[in-house]
């Protein structure tokens, strides 16, 4: 196979100054980005996708993947110094994390959740890169019911392993799909669910519902529990990366197992945190000192960070090779795929090598450039907390404006913005998943299509996803996945253990 | 808690009803050459309705309660709220830019009681620098009123 060949060319396109530059601003605004509450990965990437429109999509991608590594290196950066999560799968980081960064050692534990970062990450771009190519030739060969199959297994996957309430990710799921119905149906010409309305004609577009679920609602979930930041200071010098870094190697089943969870987590939805969460109690369990997690463990804080930045890479997988995003970010940069003009999938390994190699590239040296600049850099993206919440909250809902106008130059939008952003609020306060609502709405198209065409195969019958045989073993995982919730109680009544477990949600 | 969980379970179930019957007007049988239009919605409508059933029956029968969201946490959130919903209705005559600027200072001086100087600095300030990032670099244009007029954009 010629991997090591399109890979070497590939970063010849990585490589050019300009990309390179495009490069380091995409990280340093992603860091800012993951720094700040109520902006993260997935609405960042959406608020800045109308800056690409005109930009070659090879740069374009490179600016949104290096702001989306920006983005996750900038969640250790609060969740170490601030212990406040910027994303959800920090949340382990913060168990540690911040007990280090209170004793003083907060530049160790910084160093060490860059680090783990970046090895986790590197990880799952060295299994891309070689993973990519196959899964994409594999995936040439499906037809509609295999699609269809797949896109079940995604959502399937929330449900049975999200973590949540089983029921409230279904909604969010049905909620997506439904919303993305709204408008003209492409197939048959006929509108539906417009209700006379013409401003529902044009239907809602998943990049304003990012931006109001995730950056309004959690702008408005953030007021009410009172921003705070009390921070602690940093002791970040050359020194104590070195030191820590003599250390680190200490560490290195931790590093394997966290990288090995995240990628296998990690490329099924949804799978960051959980992934983040399983490498937490692994290293805990394994550990000769359990007692010492949670108060101030170094290897409490490289557990979760390898293993979550290792999911939030494998997400790409999927996205690249099938045209199904992983995680909500994946999402907003396969709508950018679409609006310049590529077609997600399998294809784009055979039509467009240099756009998916110049991607993986990018992917090596994104990171590599991403963990020496918050190295370098962590006091001045620790300032930016310092800005006081009354300048922040305004700026951060002006700029969700701007994103929400700029996707289509229209004002309904930046109402929609303001309507998924109460939704948003009031559904993560009741714990409805949004990932998945965002994820049905991104695919509605796609899946139903999907189905429709498998439905037109099989004059009707639904036995043409079982039927065949690469879609009928991944129904039967997705099936498997749906009526986990149902078999898991059960099951701990079958073995006489009554403890229910302590779910990470 | 309870109570809002049931409100936007009900919320839900209606939204589901409205999916199903307006899907049942466009027909959700088997057309000339597949299913029609409103197959797919249809089963969406009624999944829903079952699942928002379901979880309202749970929080029906679940005797923990705590309030959804107090009175004095609520109202940063409204704070934050119907400022910025003047915003968005500001935006149609006087353009983004100058609404944006309103919206910063009075929300700066009202929740934050900043100096005048540091108002005026964030509220000329911001609308300055997006005007020049998305008019002028990356020609992306946003919703424009008689001071952009005036200023000949």
């Amino acid at each position: 196979m010629g991997g090591i060949e399109n890979l070497f060319h590939g970063f010849q396109i990585a490589i050019t100054p300009f990309n390179l530059f495009i490069a380091v601003i995409g990280i340093t605004l992603g860091t800012i980005i993951g720094v700040l509450p109520g902006l993260g990965g997935a609405n960042g990437v959406a608020i800045l996708l109308p800056l690409t429109f005109t930009m070659p999509p090879t740069s374009a991608i490179i600016l949104l993947t290096s702001l989306y590594w920006g983005a996750l290196f900038g969640g250790a950066i609060t969740s170490v110094l601030f212990n406040i999560p910027g994303e959800p799968w920090s949340v382990a980081t913060t168990f540690d994390g911040y007990p280090l960064a209170r004793q003083g050692q907060g530049g160790q534990a910084l160093t060490a959740a860059f680090t783990s970062s970046f090895i986790g990450a590197l990880f799952s771009i060295v299994l891309i890169t070689f993973f990519a190519p196959l899964l994409a030739e594999i995936a040439l060969r499906f037809g509609p019911p295999e699609f269809f199959a797949i896109q079940l297994l995604t959502f399937s996957s929330f449900i049975g392993l999200g973590g949540g309430d089983p029921l409230k990710s279904l909604v969010s799921i049905v909620l997506g799909f439904i919303l993305a119905a709204v408008g003209l149906d492409i197939v048959t010409g006929q509108l539906r669910m417009t209700f006379g309305f013409v401003d529902l004609m044009k239907g809602f577009d998943f990049i304003v519902a990012v931006i109001g679920l995730f950056g309004i609602g959690e702008i408005l979930l953030s007021v009410e529990e009172g921003l705070s930041f009390k921070g602690t200071v940093t002791g970040m010098n050359l020194r104590v990366v070195l030191d820590t870094w003599k250390i680190l190697p200490r560490y290195a089943r931790t590093f394997v197992r966290g990288a090995f969870i995240g990628f296998w987590m990690g490329f099924k939805p949804g799978g960051a945190t959980p992934a983040s969460f399983m490498s937490y109690a692994f290293a805990k369990r394994f550990s000769k000192h359990p007692e010492r997690f949670g108060k101030g463990e170094l290897e409490g804080v490289v557990a979760p960070e390898t293993a979550a930045h290792a999911a939030g890479v494998a997400a790409m997988l999927p996205m690249i090779t099938l045209g199904i995003p992983g995680s909500p970010t994946a999402a907003v940069m396969l709508g950018g795929l679409i609006i310049w003009g590529l077609q997600p999938g399998p294809l784009l390994f055979t039509e467009k090598p240099d756009f998916v190699w110049g991607l993986i590239a990018s992917m090596y040296t994104g990171n590599f450039i991403g963990v020496l600049m918050v190295l370098a850099f962590v006091p001045f993206f620790a300032a930016i907390l310092k800005i006081p919440f009354a300048i922040l909250t305004p700026l951060i809902v002006v700029v969700c404006a701007i994103g929400s106008y700029a996707v289509h130059n229209s004002m309904i939008d930046i109402w929609y913005m303001l309507i998924f952003g109460v939704i948003g609020y009031v559904f993560k306060k009741l714990d409805y998943p949004l990932a998945p609502l965002v994820l049905a709405l991104v695919l509605g198209d796609l899946a139903e299509n999907a189905l429709r065409q498998s439905l037109i195969m099989s004059q009707g019958s639904l036995a043409i996803f079982v039927s065949r045989p690469i879609a009928g073993v991944i129904t039967a995982v997705a099936i498997f996945f749906f009526v986990l919730p149902v078999l898991t109680p059960w099951w701990r009544r079958m073995r006489g253990t009554a403890v229910p477990s302590a779910r990470p949600s | 808690m309870r109570a809002a969980d049931l409100a936007t379970a009900s919320i839900l179930i209606l939204l589901g009803g409205v999916v199903v019957l307006d899907s049942m007007r466009i027909g959700i049988g088997w057309g000339t050459d597949g299913p029609r239009s409103g197959f797919f919605p249809f089963w969406l409508g009624v999944i829903l309705i079952l699942a928002a059933a379901t979880i309202a029956v749970q929080a029906w029968r679940r005797a923990i309660d705590k309030p959804f969201v107090t009175r004095e946490r609520l109202s940063p959130v409204l704070k934050v709220l119907w400022p910025a919903t003047v915003m968005v209705i500001l935006i149609t005559p006087l353009g983004l830019y100058v609404a944006s600027a309103i919206y910063l200072a009075f929300y700066m001086r009202w929740v934050g009681r900043h100096s005048w100087l540091a108002v005026a600095l964030c509220a000329i300030g911001v609308p300055l620098l997006t005007f020049v990032v998305f008019e002028l670099w990356f020609l992306v244009p946003m919703p424009k009123g008689p001071l952009e007029a005036w200023l000949g954009y």
